[in-house]
């Protein structure tokens, strides 16, 4: 009886080895362990055993029966997994193929230098004002310190519409609009980005209109070593930690004494090329403190006060930082020109 | 400003500075330095020749073989075929081997069939502007006129070894418009003291008040005013020293008396005229303001006609001189000229700009008049040309100066404390410090317990205040040498106002929907003003346009849109997504309203992804959904509706008038077909509201709605309606019916053709219930659906679609 269990075991093995399909395994499951099956048939005929034997052949029984049904149940794991397999290999897909484009615009380049920059000053505490692009002549020139027959105004020649009013030449007429409101009460913290225009032909570095950025802060102790800090981190996040500034003397009507900033060339680092005409120094902006004339038209305290101004050219900046040859880019609109600007 | 550097040692000692160095030093100290040029062009191997002989070449005409001693053992042959070149000259010769500008190299040659040893030089093959050249040698060769030595380098007697510095100078340092300026300048940024000319005059017995007699009308339009009476003149070309420093300074030398005028102005600052005292007209120089319609013949021979605005020299009766800016035709410096009234004075300046400006005339002399002349030098530089005019010209200067008004002026005085300077700047400068940069600049000062009074030299009329001392401390003491600080005012929150919030918010909205942002100009062409039949006719308009392209501000953003589509089409780019925000200019009292307006534009392909076959062009849908998502963003979807709208450059069945509430903000429509054609555009669908009425429209704060707690109950009708009839009615009137319960209405299928009466259309919508209080019954679904259905019928006959 024994060996007639060992050959079953042995058979039944043999035959899931074999086996390749559900149908199959199923079968060999009824006919070696069914009810009608062998093996029960093997435990229905223990009662002719005896007693001493009979707990033996039981345990040797169920031996079988359970090595016969765990390597049934690893036979259907194996032949579900190689189902799976099979039908995941159908499934596959030729991952090289194009993706599916996500639709998204972007902004224009001079939105997004402006916003950069706006984003910066922001987080140096100033707030951001907007003024009108069409300007009455005392805010566009006479509270800047430039009174009519100032021969400065020959600077900015500029878009009249009537006799008192103009197309504003720079966004600083923001100064005096926003000193006005605060009757002498600082500080002032401001940066005024926007359009202006200028009688200029348009070419590759000149436009008739354009953007400017001023930045004004106005109150106690307010010094030109300030001026120098705020304009070095200003270029060192615009342009890169290596960048080092230098202040040059100059003159705006507005401002006294006034400066012009440059920053270390970021192309050669200092060392002399065609961006900084060799000198390792590219001119960024203008700025000085604000003239005591100024602060007094607006109804503030030159004895009390000081400030520093300053104005930049996001064009510019946009041209130097990304390589723009022509400023007439910005105005044309080519939308290969504008979809370059959609990465970091 | 042309500045020499040999003509610039001069006056200080420039030794151990090379030009570019200089440069960078004055650069850094407040005057830029725009340009280092080199004269010499990489010129070597030009030596002076003397021309022993001269024939004419056998086989041709216009060549001469000439025998020159180039200071060499043997005299050399040269082919030359300039018209003025004759034996006996002194002339530069290029020798063979030698380099010209452009890296052109003297190589012997032959010129029918005799040899050439080299070249005889014009100015010009030298490297010098043919602007700049003496009319004389303007078509030849060029000759020396002083005693020269055959051999020597020809560079160093034409200063063609000189650096010429550019300055770039802002209006208000008008005081280094002149070399005795800009020595002043260098002087004090190299700490390095300054030797000036100081004229020495033999003048005759004769008093130049017996010749000439001057009256000033009005001495606040000029202030002082003085003649010199020089005789015994002979008009000649000037020696090769002083016409080398007028090309060096950018000006043409025409005669000696010219070129000494010119050569001081550009010394001293000071303008000069000088008249022919025979053809003067009169014993009696009148200063006054010019007739109105009074006329002039300037030196350029063009009548000028004149106003009241503009100051005229007259001989009495008519003007010979238009004040600061150019003298009169019938009085000029002439070669048969022997006596010479020089004319030194000081002009108010803005009389000067205005005649300058009227007249069209800018020149040296209003150049300088307009920016304001050191008046304390009018006397100085009037003898320095007149001892000049004496050395050169061979002339007799009369005792004395005609004259009326005050010689000089006494310089300002302006105080400032140094505490005052550190404060400022920010930095911690010394008393000593502040004293020894005022001595550098040659400011006389007192110094009483750290406040400095400063005579400030009428030299520098730039510096009237005290921040004026402040920037001289500081551009000195260097502002490489001011340290970064921050503020240390009280601190300030920095940010966004909510309308610029949301003016980002817009721009990543439309971005994100495909759009792609422009910036186009607010000045247009009348034609392009506007865009929409509702907009001002009244056009805000430059006073002096550039163009008429430019010339008129705005109303509306869509026709430089368009202009964008039209040039990107154009490239072949057919697929187009653009918008802009910015202002449009409405008339409004001084200054105009500027409304920030929302534009856009799309054409071609909406969706697009090629090797799954997927195209899909846009369409007005696409356009409306973006509004309709705008108005998501901003809290208005209920209050933003659309209405069938008549444009003349839109579609007439595809356009809608965009409203807020009941404000009409804007439209959206497909481009009249009329207007694509003429763009050249295909399919096109365009929108422009106004941007500010969104965005200043008062919402409630965003509020947390609680999610449903019970299941919810939607059923589908399709129903049979006219094809005229807009879904969006048949919406309303569902949404009226439907009452609380009903909480949403979604339109899911439009259908035409088959199986449907023709003029008939189903609109299929999925309404959903729900009650937030508890599950709804059956019986309340029901009564709801039915108000709907009723209403449905009752109003557009509508039948329900089996
Ligand atoms: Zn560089």
């Amino acid at each position: 009886m024994q060996e007639r269990l060992q050959t079953l075991k042995e058979e039944a093995l043999s035959q899931i080895e074999k086996a390749s399909s559900m149908k199959e395994v199923q079968d060999i499951r009824v006919a070696y362990l069914g009810k009608k099956g062998p093996i029960t048939e093997i435990s229905k005929g223990m009662g002719k055993l005896s007693a001493e034997e009979r707990p033996k052949m039981g345990q040797l029984v169920n031996e079988i029966r359970t090595a016969i049904s765990d390597q049934l149940e690893a036979k259907v794991n194996g032949l579900e997994k190689a189902a799976v397999e099979e039908r995941l290999k159908k499934e596959t897909i030729d991952i090289s193929l194009p993706g599916r484009p996500i639709k998204r615009g972007n902004h224009h380049p001079l939105t997004r230098v402006i916003e950069e920059i706006e984003d910066l000053f922001l987080g140096m505490g100033f707030s951001i004002a907007e003024g009108p692009e069409v300007e009455t002549d005392y805010y566009n020139f006479e509270a800047l310190n430039l009174p009519k027959d100032h021969p400065a105004r020959d600077m900015q020649d500029s878009f009249y519409i009537t006799e008192e009013t103009l197309l504003r030449t720079h966004t600083s007429p923001m100064q005096a609009r926003t000193m006005e409101k605060l009757n002498g009460e600082g500080p002032v913290k401001i940066i005024v980005p926007g359009k202006v225009y200028r009688r200029d032909t348009d070419d590759a570095t000149h436009s008739h209109q354009f953007m400017q950025i001023e930045g004004l802060m106005v109150g106690e102790n307010v010094r030109m070593s300030d001026l120098k800090g705020v304009l070095q981190s200003f270029a060192k996040k615009m342009f890169g930690d290596e960048r080092e500034i230098r202040l040059r003397p100059s003159f705006f009507p507005f401002t006294e004494p006034s400066v012009e900033m440059d920053i270390s060339c970021f192309i050669c680092s200092g060392n002399g090329c065609s961006v900084c005409k060799g000198t390792g120094w590219i001119e960024i902006l203008g700025g000085g403190m604000v003239h005591p004339n100024v602060l007094r038209m607006s109804g503030f305290d030159p004895e009390k006060v000081t400030g520093f101004a300053f104005g930049m050219g996001p064009e510019r900046i946009a041209m130097l930082k990304y390589g723009i040859d022509d400023i007439r880019h910005f105005y044309t609109n080519d939308s290969r020109f504008i979809k370059q600007f959609n990465t970091l | 400003m042309l500045v020499s550097m040999n003509w610039l040692q001069q006056y200080v000692d420039l030794d151990s500075y090379s030009a570019d160095e200089l440069a960078d030093l004055i650069t850094k100290g407040g005057i830029e330095v725009e340009t280092v040029e080199q004269l010499n062009k990489g010129i070597s191997g030009v030596v002076i020749g003397h021309v022993l002989s001269c024939e004419q070449h056998p086989d041709a005409d216009k060549l001469n073989i000439c025998r020159v001693d180039i200071g060499e053992e043997e005299p050399v042959q040269i082919i030359c075929g300039a018209a003025n070149i004759a034996a006996g000259q002194y002339v530069a010769v290029a020798k063979v081997g030698a380099v010209l500008p452009g890296n052109f190299k003297i190589k012997k040659a032959k010129l029918r069939g005799e040899a050439s040893h080299g070249m005889i030089c014009s100015l010009q093959e030298l490297g010098i502007e043919s602007k700049l050249v003496h009319k004389e040698y303007a078509d030849g060769i060029f000759v020396f006129s002083d005693d020269v030595t055959p051999g020597e380098d020809a560079l160093h007697y034409l200063n063609l070894n000189d650096e010429i510095l550019e300055l770039g100078l802002t209006p208000n340092r008008a005081d280094a418009m002149n070399m005795i300026g800009v020595a002043y300048e260098v002087g004090a940024v190299l700490n390095r003291s300054i030797e000036l000319p100081s004229p020495e005059l033999v003048r005759s017995e004769e008093n130049a008040q017996d010749y000439v007699s001057v009256q000033i009308e009005n001495e606040d339009d000029n202030p002082y005013y003085g003649a010199t009476v020089i005789k015994n003149v002979t008009i000649a070309s000037s020696p090769q020293w002083l016409i080398n420093r007028l090309v060096s300074a950018g000006i043409r030398p025409i005669n000696n008396v010219v070129d000494i005028t010119n050569y001081v102005l550009l010394e001293y600052g000071q303008p000069l005229h000088a008249f022919d005292y025979d053809r003067f007209g009169s014993k009696e120089v009148v200063i006054r303001r010019a007739a109105e319609g009074e006329k002039i013949v300037t030196l350029d021979d063009t009548e000028r006609t004149l106003s009241s605005d503009h100051l005229v020299i007259t001989n009495g009766s008519k003007p010979v001189a238009v004040a600061g800016v150019m003298g009169g035709a019938d009085s000029e410096v002439q070669q048969n000229t022997t006596t010479i009234l020089l004319e030194a004075a000081y002009f108010d300046s803005k009389l000067v700009r205005k005649a300058s400006k009227d007249l069209g005339l800018r020149s040296d002399s209003s150049a300088r008049f307009e920016k304001g002349i050191d008046r304390n030098r009018v006397i100085g530089a009037s003898e320095r040309a007149a001892q000049l005019i004496q050395e050169i010209a061979g002339g007799t200067v009369l005792k004395g100066t005609a004259e009326q008004g005050d010689r000089t002026v006494e310089g300002k005085e302006v105080s400032i404390e140094v505490t005052r300077i550190n404060q400022v700047l920010g930095t911690e400068i010394s008393e000593t410090e502040v004293a020894a940069i005022f001595e550098r600049l040659q400011f006389s000062y007192q110094n009483f317990g750290g406040t400095f009074t400063v005579q400030v030299p009428p030299r520098r009329p730039d510096i009237t205040i005290s921040e004026d001392l402040i920037e001289e401390v500081g551009r000195l003491y260097g502002y490489d040498n001011v340290p970064a600080t921050l503020p240390i005012t009280e601190s300030t929150p920095g940010q966004l106002s909510d309308y610029q919030k949301k003016r980002r918010r817009v721009r990543r909205a439309l971005e994100g929907a495909g759009l792609y942002q422009t910036v186009t100009y607010s000045l247009t062409s009348p034609s392009k003003r506007v865009f929409f039949s509702n907009e001002t006719t009244d056009a805000i308009r430059l006073a002096m346009p550039m163009s008429e392209e430019r010339s008129e501000l705005r109303t509306s953003l869509l026709p430089h849109l368009l202009e964008v589509a039209q040039y990107n089409k154009n490239r072949q780019l057919e697929n187009l997504a653009f918008y802009e925000t910015a202002s449009v200019f409405l008339p409004e009292g001084e200054l105009p309203k500027e409304q920030e307006h929302l534009a856009g534009v799309v054409s071609g392909l909406w969706q697009e992804h090629l090797w799954q076959k997927e195209k899909k062009p846009v369409d007005f849908f696409v356009v409306k959904g973006i509004l309709e998502e705008l108005a998501v963003e901003f809290g208005v979807e209920d209050r933003l509706t659309f209405a069938r709208a008549d444009e003349p450059k839109l579609h007439p069945g595809r356009t809608a008038a965009v409203h807020l509430d009941d404000e009409l903000i804007g439209y959206i429509g497909q481009l009249h077909p009329e207007v694509e054609k003429e763009l050249d555009l295909s399919e096109t669908y365009v929108f422009e509201i106004n941007l500010e009425a969104l965005l200043k429209a008062d919402v409630d704060h965003l509020k947390y709605k609680k999610l449903p707690r019970f299941p919810s109950v939607t059923r589908d009708v399709a129903l049979v309606v006219n094809e005229s009839l807009e879904a969006g009615q048949v919406k309303r009137v569902i949404e009226e019916a439907g009452g609380a319960k009903l909480v949403e209405i979604n339109l899911f299928d439009v259908y035409q053709g088959e199986h449907l009466e023709e003029g008939k259309k189903s609109l299929a919508f999925s309404l959903r219930y729900y009650n937030p209080e508890q599950t709804l019954t059956e019986e309340e679904v029901k009564k709801a659906h039915d108000r709907v259905l009723t209403a449905v019928e009752e109003q557009f006959g509508a039948a329900l679609r089996s």
